[in-house]
C-alpha cells in the first residue's frame, strides 16, 4: 500500500480509516448490496450509524466522499470484520461504487454519527423504512429484540424493486408491512397510511425510522399523534462526513428550545422526530428559520 | 491491509521548519480555514499539534446560523460551497474552541470575519484579551470570503477597504501576532490589493480564497445551491493559486512589494501539489477541501514533500520557496 493510501487514526477516537476490501457484491432489487473487509471498524459500530467512501481512487475527480448507512456488521467474519452498504446508483459517485467487483478497494472512513438510541424498557417498537433507507434498520432489530423489545418492521417504496429487505424483515421482526405507492407489493399507499394501526397495534413506545425526508416528517407525525417518540435517521448530503465541511447542516430544536443549525455527520444522523424543523424543508431546499441562533437578518448572510 | 492506529513522524533529513513572520513553526503545513472546523472532529484522525499550524474556521463577533441547504455541489475536481460562514462567535469561540486547541498543543492561526471593518477589529480585540490566546501564531483575516450576501463585503476586490480592515486589525493585536491578510483570486490585479495590505501592517498573505462561481441543476433548472453562487475549490482551482502567489512572489522579486511570507492556499491535495506552491513563492500551504477526501490530508501531504525534497536532495524547505522564479526559461 503506497504513502498516500495508508490508513491513519487516533487510539481511542472511535472512528477508523481503512483501506477495506470489497469481498461481496450483489444485486437487491434497485440497489446494490456490498460487503467490504474493514479492520477495526466494526468493532465500534452500532446500528444508525454511517460510513463515508472515497470514490474513484486517489486521483479521483470526485473529492467528495459518499455516506451510507450501515447495514450490519460481523466484527469475527471469516475474513476479519466486515461492513456493509446498500447503494443506490443515482450519479457519478454511487455509480462507481455499485461497479466495485470483488477484491477492488476503497478508503472507507467510520463509524460516523451517532446510533439509534435504544429503550431501557423491554418497551414494543416499530422500525419503518422508506426504500433503501431500511438498511440499518434490521441490525436495529435484532439489537432491540436481544432486549426483550416486540420489534415490528413498515417497508415502504414507490415500487416492489425499491422496496429493500423484506425477506430479511421477516426473519429479524416479529411482524412485518408493506406498502408501496402503486400496488405492487403489500398495501397501496404510504407508510403513513398503516402506521397508526401498527402503533396501536403493538402500543409501540418507539418509532424508528429511516428514508427520504418527507416521509420521516410524517412518520414523526403520526408518532406524535399516537403518543410515541419517533427517532428518525436523516439522509443529508455531507461532503466530509466527519463534521469539518458544514454542508450537511438542519434546524434542530436543543433541549432548551432553541432552533441550531447543527451538523447531521455529528450530531445526527439520529434525531429525535419532534426535535427537527420540518417546517423549514420545502421543494428540497431547507431555510434557515428566523428564529434560529444567528439567523440571517434582512439582507441576508 | 492494515489500520495504523498509532501516530508516526517520518524521519526526514530535510529541515521543514519556517519561519513565517518571526515565528518558528517546526512545519509548513496547515489546515485551511473553512475545511477543518475548529479542532476537535480532525483531532480524531492525527495530532493538531503536528501541524505547523491549525487554521480555524473563520469567526465573526456573533453567532451566526450560515445559510439555508443545500450549501454544496460537487464539481469537476472540486466542489462549490455556500456556507455562509456559519459559527459560535468569537466569544464562544475563545472559551470553547481555542481552549481546545490550546490544551491539545496547537499552534493556531486564527481566521477572523466580520460584516465591517470595526467588526473585524472587535474581533479581534477579543480574541487578545482571551485567556488561550498565547496559543495563537497568527491572525488570518478573512477580507475575501464570497459566500456573503452583500458582495460589497467581499473587502479584498478594493485596496482600500482591505487596507482598513488591517490596518484596525493590526492596532489590536500585540506586535508579534503576525496577521496575514486572505486574498481573493477575484480581481484584475492581486499584488495590487496585496501592496495595499502589506502597506496597512498585514505581516503575511494567504492566497487564495475560493472562486466565486456558480452551478445549475441540470434536472430542476435552478441553481443547486440555495445560495444560488458560491466559492469554488479543491484541485480544480489549483493552477489559480500557484499563478496568484507567483504573481506576488514576482513582485517582491522585482521590489514592487517587500518580502513578507506568502501562505499557499487552493486545490492542494498531495505533497507534489504542495511543492508546486513552495516553488512559486509560498513559504508555507494549506490544505483544504482535499481533507473532505481524506481527513488526515494536511499532514500526510506534509509527509510526502518531505519526501520530495529529500528525494530532490534539498536539506532546507525554505531554499525552494520561489525557486521556480529562478527557473525560468529566459
Amino acid at each position: 500500500m503506497s504513502e498516500a493510501t495508508t490508513p491513519r487514526t487516533r487510539p481511542g477516537s472511535g472512528v477508523v480509516q481503512v483501506t477495506g476490501e470489497l469481498i461481496a457484491t450483489r444485486r437487491a432489487g434497485a440497489y446494490q448490496h456490498l460487503t467490504f473487509v474493514a479492520p477495526g471498524l466494526a468493532e465500534l459500530a452500532r446500528p444508525g450509524q454511517f460510513v463515508a467512501l472515497a470514490v474513484g481512487g486517489p486521483t479521483s475527480a470526485n473529492l467528495l466522499r459518499r455516506c451510507f448507512s450501515i447495514h450490519k456488521v460481523s466484527p469475527s467474519g471469516t475474513y476479519g470484520g466486515t461492513v456493509d452498504v446498500v447503494v443506490a446508483a443515482h450519479g457519478p459517485g454511487t455509480q462507481w461504487i455499485s461497479q466495485l467487483r470483488a477484491h477492488d478497494e476503497v478508503d472507507i472512513v467510520g463509524p460516523l454519527g451517532k446510533a439509534f438510541p435504544l429503550p431501557k424498557e423491554p418497551v414494543p417498537c416499530v422500525l419503518v423504512g422508506g426504500g433503501y433507507g431500511s438498511a440499518p434498520l434490521f441490525w436495529l432489530a435484532e439489537a432491540l429484540r436481544a432486549r426483550g423489545c416486540h420489534v415490528e418492521v413498515v417497508l415502504g417504496a414507490a415500487t416492489e424493486s425499491k422496496l429493500f429487505g423484506v425477506v430479511e424483515a421477516r426473519r429479524y421482526a416479529d411482524g412485518v408491512t408493506v406498502t408501496t405507492d402503486d400496488g405492487s407489493m403489500g398495501t397501496k399507499g404510504w407508510v403513513s397510511d398503516v402506521l397508526p394501526e401498527v402503533i396501536r397495534r403493538t402500543g409501540a413506545a418507539v418509532v424508528y425510522g429511516c428514508g427520504p425526508m418527507g416521509m420521516l416528517k410524517s412518520i414523526t407525525d403520526v408518532a406524535t399523534a399516537e403518543g410515541a417518540v419517533a427517532q428518525v435517521a436523516v439522509e443529508e448530503s455531507m461532503a466530509c462526513g466527519v463534521g469539518v465541511c458544514m454542508t450537511c447542516v438542519m434546524p434542530v430544536v436543543d433541549k432548551h428550545g432553541v432552533t441550531k443549525m447543527v451538523r447531521s455527520c455529528v450530531e445526527g444522523p439520529v434525531f429525535r422526530g419532534d426535535r427537527v424543523r420540518w417546517d423549514a424543508f420545502s421543494d428540497g431546499l431547507c431555510r434557515v428559520p428566523d428564529d434560529a441562533v444567528g439567523a440571517p437578518r434582512t439582507g441576508g448572510h | 491491509m492494515t489500520t495504523t492506529t498509532a501516530t508516526t513522524t517520518t524521519s526526514t533529513a530535510v529541515d521543514m521548519s519556517v519561519d513565517l513572520a518571526g515565528r518558528r513553526l517546526p512545519s509548513p503545513m496547515m489546515t485551511a480555514s473553512g475545511c477543518a472546523a475548529n479542532g476537535r472532529e480532525l483531532g480524531r484522525f492525527f495530532d493538531v499539534a503536528e501541524l505547523g499550524a491549525f487554521v480555524t474556521k473563520s469567526v465573526m463577533a456573533d453567532p451566526r446560523s450560515g445559510r439555508g441547504t443545500p450549501r454544496m455541489a460537487e464539481t469537476p475536481s472540486g466542489m462549490l460551497n455556500s456556507i455562509g460562514l456559519q459559527g459560535p462567535g468569537i466569544t464562544s469561540f475563545v472559551e470553547n474552541d481555542l481552549a481546545w486547541l490550546k490544551k491539545s498543543g496547537a499552534r493556531t492561526l486564527v481566521s477572523i470575519a466580520g460584516n465591517t471593518s470595526g467588526e473585524f477589529a472587535d474581533v479581534a480585540a477579543t480574541l487578545r484579551a482571551s485567556d488561550a490566546f498565547d496559543a495563537v501564531v497568527g491572525v488570518e483575516v478573512n477580507i475575501s470570503c464570497p459566500n456573503v450576501a452583500n458582495r460589497g463585503l467581499v473587502f479584498a476586490c478594493d485596496p482600500l477597504a482591505s487596507a482598513k480592515v488591517i490596518a484596525l486589525v493590526r492596532e489590536q493585536l500585540p506586535r508579534d501576532v503576525p496577521i496575514f491578510a486572505k486574498l481573493t483570486p477575484d480581481v484584475t490585479d492581486i499584488v495590487s490589493v496585496a501592496q495595499s495590505c502589506v502597506k496597512a501592517g498585514a505581516d503575511g498573505l494567504t492566497m487564495i480564497n475560493t472562486l466565486l462561481g456558480m452551478v445549475i441543476d441540470t434536472d430542476l433548472l435552478r441553481p443547486q445551491v440555495a445560495g444560488v453562487t458560491g466559492g469554488l475549490s479543491g484541485p480544480a482551482v489549483r493552477p489559480v493559486a500557484v499563478r496568484a502567489v507567483w504573481q506576488t512572489r514576482a513582485a517582491m522579486l522585482e521590489g514592487r512589494l517587500p518580502f513578507v511570507p506568502i501562505i499557499g492556499v487552493g486545490g492542494v491535495r498531495t505533497g507534489r501539489d504542495a511543492l508546486e506552491l513552495v516553488a512559486a513563492g509560498a513559504s508555507a500551504v494549506q490544505v483544504g477541501t482535499a481533507t473532505f477526501n481524506d481527513p488526515s490530508a494536511p499532514v500526510r501531504v506534509g509527509r510526502e514533500l518531505a519526501g520530495l525534497l529529500q528525494d530532490k536532495g534539498f536539506e532546507r524547505l525554505t531554499d525552494v520557496v520561489g525557486i521556480a522564479h529562478e527557473r525560468v526559461a529566459r
